[in-house]
């Protein structure tokens, strides 16, 4: 029986037990007095999180199939004589590797499964990467978000984690040589290399124990720790509110956008079925990893112009880089053409990653809270600095496929691996000074477009015989989007002697930081002033007609008839 | 910006620093806000997308049964029409719920923009005054500031307590931990002295040295290693490149003039860099290629490194002939194989 316990609006009959049955037992009517009609902001760039959490989901789904079917298991055995595929009857391999050939070719819907998860874990971890890109380029990661884009950046690292080890399982010659990279990898590692080789592979490589060992990582351990990232994630997307983008109406102190109930659950649960749809139709229609072609794994085997998934071909690029220096110090190798371009540079590449929203904070000393994103030309520096760091990550993509480059194009493999060593380091010096301009290029066209409007097309002729095109201005939505900006000044700090010329202590550390503040954000374009607008409008006799008024425009076009 | 040159100074005297926040713009309608046609239309399609959700499910249910893989009856092709549409009506099926539910969404409900206010993530005044009075009663009732003793011993115990997981745990992942393994190959001489004849990989064929013609590549490993109980481990250390070069045209020390027979070179199968099978032979140049990194080794002066990132020489194995012509090996190799370690010349 439905208990009343208020007059007042009544719910549906139809849902009534069930909301009261929730309500008397969870406190459900709390709950959604809090989260149900909470707003979002709409844009189309907030998705990309999403299309990562869903294809992490379908993970999940097509994961868990795949473990029924899959046995992680090296004890080598003959490819049964019966099963398909012909080329592999009575070879010897792994279980694993049998087992993964039996659940494409005799299990109904296996093959789709795994292509379905392989596509997934690719979608999932570029979602991820653009994802982030986008919180960089609108400085999302700005207090008060700091700590949850670490908990998304180590939600990245363990989805490599995860990736790494899930393609390791099929145990073919092409997984096998990338644990064998591996294995050369860790050893490089200084003092603890040879051990941690060992732990690895339970001894020597290939050994008996690294598959099993992975397949628990991969299906327990890694997916156990993402998921409660995520948890952790979501919540503090939740508590924080949603970030906007700048529009008319939106401030720091306010959310403008569409309820969750019944907007979003419609929106954002219908994105989750197309994202699982075309996961579904890649899975369908796109072969990938066709392990049957390469064969079980034989450490005498390797396939030629083989690349790794996609999110590990930057470290096979810089691995390929890198010249053959090795040095001996004391008895001791140190291998510096394997633990500068796989452990080194990935390693300052993902600190700097981590730690770039407390690097703003030290540089910048911005102590505010932001809601509103900046539009990435409106942080010419920051943008830059993304845009030259990802221009090397590009370099090393092109150069983990130096082998194709080479085959395709016929180009001489040497000159090739030479002209990205030279882009390795020129190449983000050029990116950073060209999208620096870039950005101040776009800058100057908003503040071009707010003075003189838009271009109609429409000429027309003065008596004088002059002729001018018609403008129209913009209306103050619209231009709001173009001036609302409140761009960060450069740090000013007292002169190095106060008014009795004794030196001010702390003052060179303060010095360098506003050596750091200019560099920032010394060269900058002010969005239009309300004087300048004005102005602009007063004597721009050409530039700005005034379009808004279409009568004037009639007249000149009456009076230079 | 001249400003000065205006002449409607009246206009210039009070304009603001900057401009002002104009709101919310007003509410742009949709079609089906104003035409009922437009929005009977959405409500059509969006039934339609549903109806294709679930004829594309039932499809895929149907191909699951219509079309067997089992190793009797099934085909190549068979598992590939079972794939496609299992597949197809998965993804069809999901995406037709997509797409109905956002068009739902964004053609027919409401979609009036909404402002919700901020609150500053930070308790306010009275909240934290009220947070730091109750976790300083909290640390009072604990009395630790009288009892410093009691967080020392407390850390203490952290610090230890997880170990006993810890050290089991890491100390069983490396098994015998014996990393002296990386020196020794299966080309060590058995223990009776018998030296270990080279054989073809796979067929494990013993190999004259009559056979080797110049400018052919053997893949060899030691003979009957694959009825070593380790075979695979063993393996990954022992595969060897057999190479037949004109002797005139090989560049040999001194001390390295015995290890090859008659213009027969075996060298060390896995790359010095990261550990890849060296398994590319350019016999024009005779080079050997990595096809992982692309190192580039020169057969003909002692596999030295010619490009690419590897640091050292594949690693020669002595080889020779016994009385019947078989290419035997005469000892294991003087340096350890595959990538460099940190106690490698040790």
């Amino acid at each position: 029986m439905t208990t009343d316990l208020a007059p007042g609006p009544k719910v549906d009959p139809k849902i009534a037990a069930t909301a009261d049955f929730l309500d008397t037992r969870l406190g459900i009517s709390k709950m959604f007095k809090g989260l149900g009609r909470k707003l979002f902001p709409d844009h189309w760039s907030f998705l990309l999180g999403e299309i990562a959490l869903y294809s992490f989901i379908v993970l999940i789904l097509s994961g868990t199939f795949l473990v029924f079917f899959f046995v992680p298991s090296m004890n080598e055995i003959h490819y049964p004589h019966d099963a398909l595929p012909v080329t592999m009857q009575g070879q010897p391999m792994s279980e694993a590797f049998a087992s993964t050939l039996n659940l494409s070719f005799h299990v109904r819907g296996g093959l789709f499964m795994r292509q379905l998860h392989h596509w997934s874990a690719l979608i999932f971890v570029g979602a991820m990467v653009i994802h982030m890109l986008r919180i960089l380029f609108t400085g999302a990661f700005r207090k008060p978000r700091e700590l949850n884009y670490l908990i998304g950046f180590l939600m990245l690292i363990t989805s490599l984690l995860a990736g790494l080890t899930g393609y390791s399982l099929p145990d073919d010659v092409l997984s096998g040589n990338g644990l064998r990279i591996t294995d050369g990898v860790v050893r490089s590692i200084p003092i603890i290399g040879s051990y941690m080789s060992f732990m690895v592979f339970g001894g020597e490589f290939p050994g008996m124990d690294v598959i099993p060992r992975m397949y628990a990582l991969h299906i327990l351990f890694i997916p156990g720790l993402i998921l409660a990232l995520v948890a952790v994630h979501l919540f503090l997307v939740f508590w924080h509110k949603h970030t906007q983008y700048p529009g008319p109406g939106r401030t720091d102190k306010n959310v403008v956008g569409f309820p969750l109930f019944p907007i979003y659950v419609a929106k954002a649960g219908g994105f989750f079925f197309i994202v699982f749809g075309i996961l579904g139709l890649m899975g369908a229609t796109m072969s990938i990893n066709n392990v049957w072609n390469y064969g079980p794994f034989d450490p005498a085997l390797v396939g030629a112009g083989a690349q790794p998934d996609w999110y590990m071909l930057f470290l096979e690029g810089s691995l390929r880089l890198m010249p053959g220096w090795e040095v001996v110090i004391g008895g001791f190798t140190l291998s510096l053409n394997v633990l500068i371009p796989a452990v080194v540079i990935p390693g300052l590449l993902f600190t700097i990653l981590g730690a770039y929203p407390f690097i703003h904070n030290l540089v910048t000393k911005d102590t505010g809270e932001h809601h509103v994103l900046d539009r990435p030309r409106n942080a010419p520096t920051r943008t830059a600095i993304i845009v030259a760091v990802l221009s090397a990550f590009f370099v090393l993509l092109g150069a983990g496929a130096n082998d194709l480059i080479a085959t395709h194009f016929s180009l001489s493999l040497n000159a090739i691996t030479w002209a990205f060593r030279i882009l390795f380091f020129v190449l983000p010096v050029v990116a950073f000074v060209v999208t620096k301009r870039v950005c101040f290029g776009l800058q100057r066209k908003d503040r071009e477009l707010v003075l003189h409007g838009h271009e109609t097309g429409r000429v027309v002729r003065f008596a004088s015989g002059e002729y001018a095109e018609v403008h129209q201005p913009l209306d103050e939505f619209e231009r709001w989007v173009l001036v609302g900006q409140d761009l960060p000044k450069p740090l000013e700090i007292e002169p190095a002697e106060d008014v009795n010329g004794v030196r001010r202590p702390g003052h060179t550390k303060e010095l360098r930081r506003q050596n750091l503040s200019r560099f920032f954000y010394e060269e900058r374009v002010e969005p239009v002033t309300p004087a300048e607008l004005a102005a602009a409008h007063a004597t721009g006799a050409h530039d700005a007609l005034p379009a808004s008024a279409g009568r004037d425009v009639h007249e000149l076009e009456a009076r230079s008839h | 910006m001249s400003i000065e040159q205006s002449d409607h100074s009246t206009e210039l005297t009070e304009h603001p620093a900057t401009f002002p926040n104009p709101g919310l713009p007003p509410h742009r309608p949709r079609l089906g806000d104003e035409d009922p046609k437009a929005a009977k239309r959405s409500e059509r399609l969006v039934l339609l997308l549903f109806t294709v959700s679930v004829l594309a499910s039932i499809a895929a249910i149907v191909g699951y049964f219509a079309i067997p893989v089992d190793p009797e009856t099934g085909s190549v092709g068979n598992t590939r029409l079972s794939t496609l549409i299992i597949g197809l009506g998965l993804g069809l099926g999901m995406l037709g719920i997509g797409t109905a539910a956002i068009h739902w969404a964004k053609s027919l409900m409401n979609d009036h923009d909404k402002v919700e206010e901020r609150h500053e993530i930070a308790g306010d005044a009275e909240t934290r005054s009220t947070a730091i009075e109750m976790f300083n009663d909290g640390a009072k009732d604990t009395d630790i500031a009288r009892r410093p003793l009691i967080k020392g011993a407390l850390g203490g115990a952290l610090a230890l307590a997880p170990l006993p997981f810890l050290v089991p745990l890491i100390g069983n992942l490396g098994g015998d931990w014996d990393i002296s393994r990386f020196k020794r190959t299966a080309w060590a001489p058995a223990a009776n002295g018998d030296r270990i004849y080279l054989a073809t990989d796979p067929t494990n064929r013993r190999i004259k040295a009559s056979d080797v013609t110049i400018g052919s590549l053997f893949h060899v490993m030691p003979w009957n290693l694959p009825e070593h109980p380790n075979y695979l481990d063993e393996k990954a250390k022992a595969v060897v490149l057999l190479v037949r070069v004109d002797p005139q045209d090989l560049k040999e020390t001194e001390e390295r003039a015995s290890w090859s027979y008659d213009g027969i070179v075996a060298y060390s199968k896995i790359c010095t860099h990261v550990g890849c099978p060296v398994a590319l032979y350019e016999r024009e140049t005779h080079h050997l290629l990595c096809p992982c990194h692309q190192s580039t080794f020169d057969v003909t002066d002692e596999a030295k490194v010619v490009f690419g990132p590897a640091g050292r020489a594949l690693p020669q194995l002595p080889i020779d002939v016994d009385e019947n012509g078989y290419l035997v090996a005469q000892r294991d190799f003087d340096e350890p194989v595959g990538p460099s370690f940190w106690e490698r010349e040790r």
